[in-house]
């Protein structure tokens, strides 16, 4: 027996790669900053308005759920892929950790680094005057938990068959679109009707939907949590089938 | 050498293709045509062959790193596609291109290698060892090619591997990490791990080897041990070297000798091969001392790999031709 036991082995990864993202500034804005902005942003802005009792109750579940898009898809797609450039993935792979440690090892960087992102948005959010209930917060968080598995799916599925320079546009540009665009920070109903009709079937606005549901009316949105199901296994298979680790 | 016991890695008739490849109409290339090739502990196993010969492949297929279109390989016995955690702790790689994270600081990368292990190395001696400690502040992304190079090496050996790989340890060593990394390699094979490395180097195959398998094109065309190859067990064949001022007649020299094959490429530069006796050094003294001819530079030696391995690569070649000729008649 001379390899460390699997789960010393994984949380050895995981802690590794947890740290990797918070000393990367660049990871750090996209993570923190631009969520923080959002937020402050959407509650002194009256693009909200008329949506629930304030704007805080509307603007924190979506911002949680652009947090996950933050760190699941653009930040660990961008790490991987220059891992995976520079032979980082191969050399790991080849140790005890392995390839599905090393897996586990990226969930568990996303999944510690999103539990900071709720405690620091989650926090200003609560200073700003944000209550959601309990009940609606477990189930809100738990949906959150599933939209960065789905995210980190879809950003592993670009970094493990794109160029890393490819992946870092890419990323980048669909965390601005979605940002915007996608349903999950502005509900579809504020934004232009052209579009409304088909960000539900996005993972960012079925993300956003469902989150909104559960932290405000404690309720699951069924069909959004379907859509969201729909695009985690989808991109999971995809990963699994077209990751190239050289 | 003794190529008796049980071997750490067995290859036999390994295929690997790529592809498809779009700028050959969609076909698949064969990069690995049925490669044979047995490591065993306690060896160096050179895999030597020019670059595109298919080293790296074969070296991924052993590590399971590639999937193989044909073939077996055991790895300590087991098949390294199908490698668990077991196997892994007890084989150390070292990749062509390092795998080593540029943002990474050299010590912090190791001691995190070594979490991955039950019972590593401890990160200060193997740094100490290979001189890491000079630059464990800097980040990777800014060491040299050589200091790179040492801590591939480093983090391929922290976990108290039983068989290393070594993909062209020594591209980009500067003479002093050469030695310290050939050092090294001579106490693992001490010690008894089984060691494989592939170079394009002829000198460092003639340095460390025990056993040199010449890869070209997919192919094993040659192996056995240095003196083997070099034929030096079986031939007395010398080679003696030359530089004088361009266009002597050698020939005349050694014309009361038993015959040689001389040739000057470039001008000035002079190779006198064959059966070499004292009688041929006596008679080129004669003939230059008669001319008042001091030669720049004079030396006695064998055919070194390189000329062997120029003659197998060539013949080789030939074959190739020879094989496509008749395939396009």
């Amino acid at each position: 027996m001379s390899a460390a036991p699997l789960a010393a082995r994984v949380w050895q990864q995981g802690r590794y790669e947890t740290l990797a993202m918070l000393r990367n500034g660049e990871q750090l804005v996209l993570m923190l900053v631009l969520p923080l902005i959002a937020i402050i942003g959407l509650t002194v802005t009256p693009f909200l308005d008329g949506l629930g009792a304030s704007r805080i109750d509307i603007a924190a579940p979506g911002v949680l759920a652009l947090c996950t898009l933050s760190v699941g898809f653009t930040g660990q797609g961008i790490a991987t892929g220059f891992d995976r450039r520079y032979g980082v993935l191969r050399f790991l792979s080849t140790t005890p950790l392995g390839r599905a440690g090393l897996i586990a090892g990226k969930v568990i960087a996303v999944l510690v680094v999103f539990a900071l992102q709720v405690v620091v948005i989650g926090g200003v959010a609560l200073a700003l005057g944000w209550r959601p209930s309990l009940p609606g917060a477990l189930l809100g968080l738990v949906l959150l938990a599933l939209g960065a598995a789905v995210f980190t799916a879809l950003g592993l599925l670009i970094a493990g068959t794109a160029r890393p320079e490819a992946t870092l546009a890419v990323t980048n540009l669909v965390w601005i679109l979605f940002g915007a665009f996608g349903g999950i920070a502005l509900p579809s109903t504020r934004l232009p009707s052209q579009i409304a009709g088909i960000v539900a079937f996005l993972p960012s606005g079925a993300l956003g939907d469902a989150a909104r549901a559960a932290f405000l009316h404690g309720a699951l949105d069924i069909p959004a949590a379907v859509v969201l199901v729909a695009w985690g296994a989808v991109a999971g298979l995809a990963a699994v089938r077209w990751f190239k680790w050289n | 050498m003794l190529r008796t016991g049980t071997p750490c890695l067995e290859i036999e008739g390994l295929i690997h293709d790529v592809g498809p490849i779009a700028a050959e109409a969609g076909r698949m290339k064969r990069v690995l045509a049925g490669v044979d090739l047995a490591a065993y502990p306690g060896q160096v196993t050179v895999l030597l062959g020019v670059n595109g010969a298919g080293k790296t492949t074969t070296l991924e297929c052993a590590q399971g790193l590639r999937r193989r279109t044909g073939g077996t390989i055991r790895l300590l016995g087991e098949d390294p596609q199908t490698a668990n955690a077991e196997l892994r702790s007890r084989v150390g790689v070292m990749l062509q291109d390092g795998g080593l994270p540029p943002s990474a600081r050299p010590l912090a990368l190791l001691q995190h290698v070594a979490g991955m292990y039950r019972n590593p190395l401890p990160v200060a001696d193997l740094a100490e060892r290979l001189g890491l400690h000079e630059f464990a502040g800097t980040t990777i992304r800014r060491l040299s090619g050589g200091q790179k190079q040492r801590v591939a090496l480093a983090a391929a050996l922290v976990g108290r591997p039983d068989v290393v790989f070594l993909d062209e340890p020594s591209a980009g060593l500067d003479p002093q990490s050469r030695q310290v990394v050939f050092d090294l390699i001579a106490d693992l094979r001490a010690q008894g791990l089984g060691i494989i490395l592939t170079t394009h180097l002829l000198d460092d195959a003639e340095r460390l080897a025990d056993w040199v398998a010449i890869l070209d094109r997919g192919h094993i065309v040659a192996e056995g041990t240095v003196a083997e190859l070099l034929g030096t067990e079986t031939t007395t064949a010398r080679r003696l070297t030359l530089r004088a001022p361009a266009a002597l007649d050698l020939a005349e020299a050694f014309s009361g000798t038993e015959p040689v094959s001389i040739s000057e490429t470039p001008a000035g530069h002079y190779t006198i091969d064959g059966e070499l006796s004292t009688a041929h050094l006596a008679a080129l003294a004669r003939w230059l001392d008669a001319r008042r001819i001091m030669p720049s530079s004079l030396e006695l030696g064998r055919r070194s790999l390189e000329d062997v391995f120029l003659d197998i690569a060539e013949a080789s070649a030939q074959e190739e031709l020879a094989g496509t000729g008749r395939k396009s008649a």
